[in-house]
Order: structure tokens, then sequence, then C-alpha cells
């Protein structure tokens, strides 16, 4: 038991395990997609793409990420620098900025019913600003904006956190000694953050990116508590085709649709943002 | 000369007023995070009847009638049980399968180790809980389905890649040399693990644990693909959103954020050395 072999021994349980629940149904997930009855279809995707919801969950999902995300970056960003700036209360600060992180999406969709709901908090509030005599549907299946702005403010407060944590980290590695010689130049601290930070942080920024995109493609619990049906987006379209339809091939044929335009999008982010080796710190 | 004077005088009273900014922004953006955990919170602490009444009060009247009757509604009590003992069992296999791993991507080089890091780094461009779709039906025919240990293994999927890169890093921060003297000592590879390593690793394990078990716990997806019968808490709340009332929705909400709470609090030392060794 050493020397060679050691190493080995050790990764095996893990690599066996990704094998098995990874790789496989990948596989698995691809021949029932392009199967149908026991024979090589494409039939899976026509009928996917032919139903009349498959364009709204498409722009759904995609209206929404690219809401989203860029809000979240901002915020993220603002985040981390107003930490690093903070001189007492730093970590119990960074402590509730990163709390969505632990929170489901499932429950997060839960706290904003509770505010947008018809009987929820914001109603609430305007009415007692007599902005409204009585409280506004909100969430009904006439007011798909208010659906979509809600959907979204759930996403933006969730999912903020992980995109913080990965750039504070991030910022943890870029050395003291640049800014200080920014600063010996007479840099201002908007100076500093896109002539210093912005550059050096790159490659964390692609993991938050590429991270929350995927995440971003993913939504589903927020929408079903929120929306329900009036905000149909790709998972939830999913979980329709494989339990209210029936239909495992066309759900795996949405499965991979959805595994195609993450893996799309991952390599877009790590082509643009690519950070050169020697570049690296 | 004149200007170094005017600067210095200057700046105090600028770095003060930005100073002012700088926590009113960030104590606005801790508002943002709080306060929508607080109106769950409220509405969970209220009874049935507040609950669905309007308009509403912004404190809690402390009546526990939501949360009674959530815990009294049918399959709940099972829900959790069934939330607990998956996420366990998922935080015991990704510690028990990346421990190891991390452990060898620490202490070694070994051809085939940038080929697993890739496979590793792989499964986060991938939307995971779409993998249940096609285990659904594996487990049907192995008897795996709609039990605990088999939604256990889709969400070890989920949380083993966090397992082994936290555990590289926290192996890669323990010096090879502190093994090394244990060796020349007479201490076998194990022993020096287990007296030595395992002593200063164990609250970063602890930690990963925990943050395998959060992933378990509020996964959403895959859970109700894969638990018909065995329903888990998140599972059970999903396909009760149609028909369950507000109050039971709301009790439910708070009773996934106020464990979760609590991880993230256990953690918290960890979360951004976690995060930084997840970049690369």
């Amino acid at each position: 038991m050493h020397g060679k072999a050691l190493p080995y021994l050790l990764l095996t349980p893990a690599t066996l395990f990704l094998c098995v629940f990874f790789l496989f149904p990948f596989a698995l997930v691809a021949f029932e997609a392009f199967t149908r009855d026991g024979g090589f279809t494409l039939d899976n995707f026509r009928t996917m793409a032919g139903s009349w919801k498959f364009p709204v969950t498409v722009r759904n999902t995609l209206l929404l990420s690219a809401v989203v995300v860029p809000i979240q970056l901002v915020m993220a960003l603002l985040m981390a620098t107003m930490v690093s700036r903070l001189e007492t209360g730093r970590s119990a600060a960074l402590y509730i900025f990163a709390i969505p992180l632990g929170i489901s999406d499932l429950a997060a969709g839960l706290i904003w019913l509770a505010i947008f709901d018809q009987s929820g908090f914001l109603n609430t509030l305007l009415s007692n600003l007599g902005v409204i005599d009585r409280p506004v549907m909100f969430l009904g299946y006439q007011s798909k904006l208010t659906i979509f702005i809600a959907v979204a403010l759930a996403e933006i407060w969730r999912a903020t956190a992980i995109m913080m944590v990965i750039l504070v980290a991030g910022m943890g590695l870029i050395p003291r000694e640049y800014y200080e010689a920014a600063e010996v130049f007479g840099a201002s601290p908007w100076k500093r953050f896109i002539k210093i930070t912005l550059p050096l942080l790159r490659p964390s920024l692609q993991t938050a990116i590429i991270l929350r995109v995927i995440l971003a493609f993913e939504v589903f619990a927020v929408v079903a508590a929120l929306g329900g049906t009036n905000l149909p987006v790709l998972m939830g379209e999913t979980y329709n085709w494989q339990f209210t339809l029936q239909d495992r091939n066309v759900a795996a044929a949405m499965a991979l649709f959805i595994l195609a335009i993450s893996i799309g999008f991952t390599l877009f982010f790590l082509r643009v943002l690519r950070v050169p080796k020697e570049a690296r710190i | 000369m004149s200007t170094v004077a005017e600067l210095s005088i200057a700046a105090p009273e600028a770095r003060k007023a930005g100073n002012w900014l700088l926590v009113a922004t960030v104590i606005l953006l801790c508002v943002w995070v709080l306060l929508p955990i607080y109106l769950l919170i409220v509405n969970a602490l209220s009874s049935p009847e507040e609950v669905t009444a309007f308009p509403k009060r912004f404190f809690p009247s402390f009546d526990f009638g939501s949360l009674s009757f959530f815990i009294n509604f049918a399959g709940v009590a099972r829900a959790l049980w069934n939330s607990v003992l998956v996420a366990t069992l998922t935080m015991l296999l990704s510690i028990g399968f990346g421990a190891p791993a991390g452990y060898a991507l620490s202490r070694f080089e070994f051809p085939g180790k940038e080929t697993f890091r890739f496979l590793v780094l792989m499964t986060r461009a991938f939307p995971l809980p779409l993998l249940a779709l096609p285990l659904a039906v594996m487990f049907i025919r192995t008897g795996l389905d709609d039990t605990a240990i088999g939604l256990a293994l889709v969400h070890t999927t989920l949380a083993l890649p966090f397992a082994v890169l936290i555990t590289f890093s926290l192996f890669s921060g323990i010096p090879v040399e502190l093994e090394e003297a244990a060796w020349t000592l007479g201490c076998t590879r194990l022993q020096a693990f287990r007296k030595i390593i395992l002593p200063l690793a164990l609250p970063g394990i602890a930690a990963s644990a925990v943050f395998a078990f959060t992933i378990s716990w509020n996964e959403v997806f895959a859970a109700a693909v894969l638990t018909i019968e065995n329903r888990t808490l998140t599972a059970f709340l999903l396909q009760s959103l149609g028909e369950s009332p507000l109050y039971l929705k709301f009790a439910g909400g708070a009773a996934l954020v106020i464990p979760a709470l609590i991880f993230i609090f256990a953690v918290r030392k960890y979360l951004f050395a976690m995060w930084g060794i997840a970049n690369r």
C-alpha cells in the first residue's frame, strides 16, 4: 500500500462515483433524447420545439438570466468592495451578505411570496401609504410583468451571495502592493478599482459568471412558488414533460437542450474572459 | 507645499463623508438581505387567520397556530425526517468519497491528476439536477427508486465536487513536513495521518460536511423527480404549492430557512476559504 498505487487507490471511490452518477446518466439522457421505442429519431426534439410553450419558456429563461445576472454582478462587486474597505463589523457584514447562500430556491420563492402575495406585505405597505385602496393582485395570470419582476427580485436576492463570496475570495488574492503603488501615484479609488481590481479579478469573475449563468438556466422552484404556470421556464417545462405529460424522451430532449445552452455559455465565457497563463497571480 | 497642506486638511472631511456613505450602503444591503427573511418569520409566527388577513401587521403575534398546523399536517413530519436522512447520507457519502480524493490531490504528483481535476470541475458546468431524469428509470430497475439512499446518491454528485476541492485546500494548508516528521519518528503513513493530519483538518472537514448537508437539504428538482412516497421537505412543499393554504407555505418556508441559517452560521469561517479555492 505505498508509493505509486496509493493516490490512485484514494481517487478510485470518487472517480467511480462520478462515472456512475455523472458521466453515465449524462450518456443515458443523451441516448433517451435521441431514441423512441428503441429506434434512433429526432422526433423528441421536434415535439419539444413544436410545443407552443417552447419559445415562451426559452424566451422567459434567457430574459430572466439577461436581467438578473448583470444586476447580480454589479451588486456582488459592490458588496465585495464595500466589505473590503470596512474597518469595523467586517465579518458581521460578510456573514449577513452570505446568508442567502444557504437558502433553498424554494424557500426564497416562498419568502418573496410573503411580500408579493395579494394579502402580502407589499400590498399592506402600499395601502398604509395610501397609494392603493384595495390589494392588487401582483401574481395573477394577467400580471405577467409583475410576476417576472417578483421572480427576478427573488433570484437577485437569493443568488447574489454566491457571486459575492467568489469575488471576495478572489479580491483577497490581489497583492496589497499594487494598491499601495497606485496610491503613491495618486490614483483615485475609482481608478484603482478599474485599473487594478477588475483586471486582476478576471479569473474570479469568470468563475462567478459561469456558475451564476448555469444556475440561472436552472431556475425552477422560485418560479414555481411565485408564478406557478404563469411564467413557464425551461426546467419547469422539463418537469412538466416528465410528470404531467409522462413523456420521458421529450423531457430528456429538454434536458439535453438545457445542457447544450449551459455548455455553450460556459465556453463563451471561458473564451471571452480567458486569462493568459503569464497574467495569473 | 501648500497643496500638500490643503490635501491633509481636506482629506479627513472627505474621508468622513465617504465613510458615512460606505456604512450607510452596507447597512442598506444588510437590510435588503435580512428584511425578506424577517417578513417570512413574521408570517410563520402568526396565526393562520392573521396570515391570510389584510392589511398585515409588520410584527409577529407569536401565535404558533401556523407552525402547529404545519407540523401536524399529514406527511410533514415524515418529509422532515426524510430530508434529514437524505442530507445525512449525502454528507457521509460526499466526505467519504471526497476527502480521500482531496488528500491524494494535495499530497501526490501523479499522471492522471489533471484529468481527475478536470472531471471534478466539469461537473460544475452542468445543471446536475437534470441527471435525476435518466436516473429515475435506472433506479426503478435497481430498486433504488423512492428511497433515501437513491436521492442521496444524486445529491452526492452535487456535493462531491465541493467536498473534493475543500478537503484539497484543507490538506494543502497543512505542511507536509509535519507528516514527514511523524514518519521519521516511526509512524506508518496511516498512523501519521490519523494522529497528525486528521486532528488538524477535522474542523474544516466538519465544515465541508455541513456544507454538503445544506446542499442536500435545499435541493428541490431532483428530490421532486426521484421521490413519491418518501418525499423530502422541499419535494413535499413543491408538490403541495398548488393546493396548500398560505400559512402552510410560509411555515414550511420557515422550516426550510431556519436550519439553513444555522448551518451557514456554523461554517461562516470557512465559506470564503472554500470558495477561494473553488476558483482555480
